[in-house]
């Protein structure tokens, strides 16, 4: 049974505890906020983007050289996984559920004969696959994602290195994996191929558009301005990932700290009580020796 | 039928500018393209420049570009560019400062390659922005 001292010890350092949590919770909805924000902004432009390459895709998809960043280089022997994660734990399931997709995504890669290789975005991503997918890491890229603002530069960069092996012809296709956002409280693990691209299907609208798509002028031709396009589709897609990625980070967090804050507050209950249980035991037998001494005189 | 274009130029991160105005002037690959309303539709790509948004026959607007992608279609203007800069409230001494770093990053490229191509066009977006301001 612990002491008086200890119980007292324990409820302050639980309520401590919870100042910090709830402290961090609204720090994470501050943060959720800002990052929805972002992410809101981006739209537009990756909207735009890929109804252009929808237009243009379809133009060129059917020449028999067809870039690689389009269609892929062909063969089918080697994936590039992008892991995008948080620099940052305390944030409930959301690295490690992260984490677990990859691996499963690695195993059925495998499976199937491919070989894998690995981008890590994030610290927590290369420090939870390290241990068993260590030897398949070939690049990490740390200390983006917890920046006050995520920066397009920085999916820029992603981007090039992806560009960069398939020019050297090192990966054949690549996918990336995140979280993403679907409301505060959930989100949605994701694989996300890039290359080859994903060509939106043609619904409705975009067939509409078609008719009018096939007036449209190209300056230079097609096949430039596709050169082009993809390189900065891609990154635009990662950088899509990446906001999408830290607004289910925030959102997570807030999350996880929230239910830490109400478990502090329970514990705090609960160990009120005893302390004062015991507050009151000890009162009792005090009396009881006082009474019973003054009844031996 | 509108008779002002609707004008949009749009970066990664965000809008940065959207308007109706009378005429738009760009800086196309093959040549600078004005853009007027109901114009043929037209994808053209971009090279680093300023763009000019003009209302009447006075330039309302100067905003550099680094280049992009330019799709006009019966809706409007629309401009994807990597990076945009209103060039007011801009000053011409970080333009140069821009300029140097660029032109130091590529010195410091000794081997061919991809990383050369892209400090190269570092350097040419760096010079048109300078240009930008002549």
């Amino acid at each position: 049974m612990p002491s008086l001292k200890d119980l007292r010890n324990r409820i302050n350092s639980v309520k401590q505890t919870r100042k910090i949590t709830s402290a961090m919770k609204l720090v994470a909805s501050s943060k959720l906020k800002r990052a929805q924000e972002q992410a809101e902004q981006a739209r537009p432009f990756a909207e735009r983007m890929s109804a252009m390459l929808a237009n243009l895709g379809a133009a060129v998809r059917d020449m028999p050289e067809a870039p690689p960043l389009l269609a892929g280089t062909g063969k089918d022997e080697v994936h590039l996984l992008i892991v995008a994660t948080a620099d940052k734990g305390l944030c409930g399931g959301f690295n490690s559920s992260i984490a677990r997709g990859a691996r499963r995504r690695v195993q059925a890669l495998r499976a199937d004969g491919k070989q894998v290789k690995i981008i890590c975005v994030g610290r927590k991503g290369r420090d939870l696959l390290r241990r068993d997918l260590g030897d398949l890491i070939e690049a990490y890229v740390g200390d983006v994602v917890s920046k006050k603002k995520l920066e397009y530069a920085d999916a820029e960069k992603i981007a090039t290195m992806v560009t960069d092996r398939f020019e050297a012809g090192t990966i054949d296709s690549c996918s990336i994996v995140y979280n993403r956002f679907k409301s505060v409280i959930s989100s949605e693990l994701t694989f996300k191929p890039l290359v080859p691209v994903d060509l939106p299907e043609a619904t409705e609208a975009a067939v509409e558009d078609n008719e009018a798509k096939a007036l449209y002028t190209f300056e230079p031709e097609e096949e430039v301005i596709l050169q082009r396009l993809l390189p900065t589709n891609l990154a635009v897609q990662i950088y899509r990932a990446l906001l999408e990625n830290a607004a289910s980070e925030q959102g997570a967090r807030m999350a996880a700290m929230d239910s830490a804050t109400r478990n502090a507050g329970e514990m705090i209950k609960k160990l009120t009580l005893s302390y004062n249980r015991q507050r009151q035991a000890a009162i009792t037998k005090e009396l009881i020796e006082i009474v019973s001494g003054a009844e031996a005189v | 039928m509108a008779d002002k274009l609707r004008f949009e130029l749009v970066s990664p991160e965000r809008v940065l500018a959207s308007d109706d105005c009378d005429m738009v002037v760009m800086p196309g690959e093959e040549g600078d393209l004005g853009i007027l309303v109901e114009h043929s539709p037209l994808v053209a790509l971009l090279r680093p420049g300023v763009v000019e948004i003009y209302q009447g026959d006075k330039i309302e607007k100067r905003l550099f570009v680094s280049g992009g992608f330019a799709e006009v279609n019966p809706k409007g203007c629309i401009l994807l560019a990597e990076e945009g800069i209103p060039l007011d409230g801009f000053a011409k001494a970080e333009a140069e400062r821009r300029l140097d770093m660029a032109k130091r990053d590529l010195a410091d490229v000794t081997e061919e390659g991809p990383v050369k191509d892209r400090a190269e066009h570092a350097v040419k977006v760096a010079e048109a922005l300078v240009a930008a301001f002549a």
